[in-house]
């Protein structure tokens, strides 16, 4: 897979589109191209109910498109298994979730040590690898606190450090900074531009304008429809 | 899980599945289950109650009814007496062959068997002193009794000193003689060592040993027993009057039935056989009224116990929406969530069966103690409690679990936080 990333997308969507079975159906997704490349940081915007979240869990293969095809590092995942789709998300897919979504009652580094469950791998080092994305994300000193007793800041970046365990193809950011003041959301859009620098893939889905400007590329979606914006 | 898409094979080794080791899987039940320690033991609580009583009902009842047949076993069960049926004209005479003992005593079941008989001495008195002292009390009337050696064993004689008459005594009619301790008290005599001597009527004897106790037949503590060919020679006794058999445990019944055969192949109708009830009548009246209501007490504690798993693992899959969002999103399958959720519920039953099983034997233990019973449990009941927990557990946990499984990773995420 790290030769192929090299030369190829790490995502690719050819006329992708999402229709839910109400009656009448809802288009969520119209024909969606969209390429992504190794390294690159891009925000998805668009004003709520455009399809954004849609676009994100297909992407994040937690939903699946009815029609065009997806390929993730070179694989249609329309021919791959529920499990295999779960494989995908637990290795190639780190997720940063709007309300964080950390474990309350366990403290800050089994919570980062969680990413890991679902790989089938063994304990050996995987304390280790925790503190390591703990250190990216600068809360080493935090390891043993409960999440309760966190900033949100500190919440989402501990959320960050659970995605980056194990190294993902892709970090997929829903909304990162949306439940964060202002001055918090600077930290963690830094924290992105750091993560960027050292050649991480990432998308973010966001409505604020500011923060789509900070990436490398952005697109925008209204009614389901995707076009380059920028 | 659910459908599954024709792939190709460079597909199925370029992405490989999500999996989990045994041990994550524990460990995220065990973290989910001590996430609200509280809630978790107030849900194992129902059954702890309904696994301790049912536990506490099974050894209670095994321990109630042991006590009564350990009783029966002790003594009446082994115990069989023969003796003449009283016919119109009193017990018929010489209904008892002399050789009775000896006759039982070749029945496979047989431990001991001996023959014994009141002696008519008629109107000769017992004493001590050849010399009749005005100032004190020297005559006594006491009952004298004839035993053949085996009977001692039979009845299981305990003897305080001296020794007990053999074959010799019985052949040779020796006048030797053995005291029962009430009989020794009222003679005034404590020992065998200064070789005391009584008179029976006009004739001495020889004292030979003090008997401590005896199990069976308790008119010997007060009474002199003579040797059986002595009684014949001297009080010129007929036949025996009884014979009182020692068998082995359970063999008392077919002993009954074929002594009289034994002893009396010509005519076994005119012996009278007094032998011990049936064992298990015993046994099934004790369950039988005991029980019912504690059984059906544990049986409701249980079901409200699994009640009480099924709504907390319930409530528990609904407020941790958001956790099993995370956990699709992470890599979890429908069946990984399933699997926790029912490993939890399981493991809630599993340790509400220990600690009923503890309590249920500790309670066994307690009453037995303050009763001063043997306290015996079935070694399956505390080992099956904690599997009945657990089954309890994985059924309460089903729906619940699949409630969560069924939940869409996006819905998950959305609503939960």
């Amino acid at each position: 897979m790290a030769e192929r990333r090299a030369t190829t997308s790490v995502l690719e969507l050819h006329e992708v589109g999402r229709r839910f079975g109400t009656d009448p159906p809802v288009h969520a997704l119209v024909d969606v191209d969209l390429r992504v490349d190794p390294g690159e940081w891009l925000a998805i915007s668009g004003p709520s109910g455009s399809g954004k979240s849609t676009l994100l869990n297909v992407i994040g293969c937690l939903d699946r498109h009815t029609s065009g095809t997806y390929l993730f590092d070179g694989v249609d995942t329309a021919t791959l298994s529920d499990g295999e789709r779960a494989g995908l998300r637990s290795r190639c897919i780190g997720f940063v979730f709007q309300s964080f979504h950390l474990l309350p009652h366990r403290p800050v580094l089994q919570n980062v040590m969680l990413a890991e469950v679902y790989r089938k791998q063994s304990h050996r080092g995987r304390r280790d690898r925790a503190l390591a994305a703990l250190e990216q994300v600068e809360l080493t000193h935090r390891a043993d606190f409960l999440p309760t007793r966190l900033s949100g800041g500190e919440q989402q970046r501990v959320a960050i450090a659970r995605a980056l365990v194990g190294s993902p193809s892709l970090l997929l950011c829903d909304e990162p900074t949306g439940n964060l003041d202002s001055r918090t959301t600077a930290s963690i859009i830094d924290l992105f531009e750091a993560l960027h620098q050292e050649g991480l893939t990432l998308i973010i889905v966001t409505h604020e304008e500011d923060i789509a400007a900070r990436a490398s590329r952005r697109v925008r979606i209204v009614d389901g429809s995707l076009t380059e914006a920028g | 899980m659910l459908s599954r898409r024709p792939r190709t094979r460079s597909n199925r080794s370029a992405v490989p599945r999500s999996g989990i080791t045994i041990r994550d899987l524990f460990d995220e039940a065990i973290a989910g289950l001590f996430a609200r320690p509280g809630r978790t033991m107030l849900t194992v609580l129902g059954v702890v109650i309904g696994l301790a009583a049912l536990v506490a009902t099974l050894g209670l009842s095994r321990t109630a009814s042991n006590r009564i047949i350990g009783r029966f076993d002790e003594l009446a069960a082994t115990e069989i007496v023969v003796t003449a049926k009283p016919g119109p004209a009193g017990a018929e005479p010489e209904a008892l062959p002399w050789d009775a003992a000896a006759r039982l005593r070749r029945l496979n079941g047989v431990v001991a068997a001996g023959t014994l008989s009141a002696v008519d001495t008629g109107d000769a008195l017992v004493s001590t002193s050849p010399v009749s002292d005005p100032r004190s009390q020297t005559d006594f009337q006491l009952s004298v009794q004839a035993a053949s050696p085996g009977l001692f064993t039979a009845v299981r004689a305990d003897l305080e000193t001296g020794r007990l008459p053999d074959i010799g005594h019985s052949d040779r009619a020796d006048r030797v003689a053995v005291l029962g301790p009430g009989a020794a008290l009222r003679l005034g005599i404590t020992g065998v060592e200064q070789l005391p001597a009584i008179a029976i009527g006009d004739d001495l004897y020889l004292v030979i040993g003090i008997l401590r106790d005896v199990a069976r037949q308790p008119d010997l503590l007060g009474s002199i027993i003579i040797p059986e060919g002595t009684a014949r020679h001297d009080f010129g006794l007929a036949s025996p009057e009884l014979v009182a058999v020692e068998t082995q445990i359970g063999a008392a019944t077919l002993i009954a039935q074929q002594a009289p055969l034994a002893l009396r192949p010509d005519d076994p109708s005119i012996l009278k056989v007094a032998s011990p009830p049936e064992p298990q009548r015993v046994r099934e009246a004790v369950q039988s009224d005991l029980n019912v209501l504690f059984l059906l007490l544990g049986g409701v504690s249980l079901l409200v116990g699994a009640i009480g798993i099924a709504n907390v693992t319930l409530v528990s899959v609904i407020e941790r929406t958001g956790e099993i969002g995370l956990r699709r999103a992470i890599g979890a399958t429908r069946w990984h969530i399933a699997a926790q959720f029912l490993l939890e519920s399981t493991s809630m039953g599993v340790v509400g069966g220990i600690l009923g099983a503890s309590l249920g034997s500790l309670a066994v233990v307690a009453v037995s103690a303050y009763r001063d019973w043997t306290p015996v449990l079935d070694p399956a009941a505390p080992f099956l409690a904690p599997l009945v927990g657990g089954v309890i557990g994985l059924v309460s946990g089903t729906y619940p679990a699949l409630r969560g499984a069924r939940m869409e990773p996006v819905d998950a995420l959305r609503t939960g936080t």
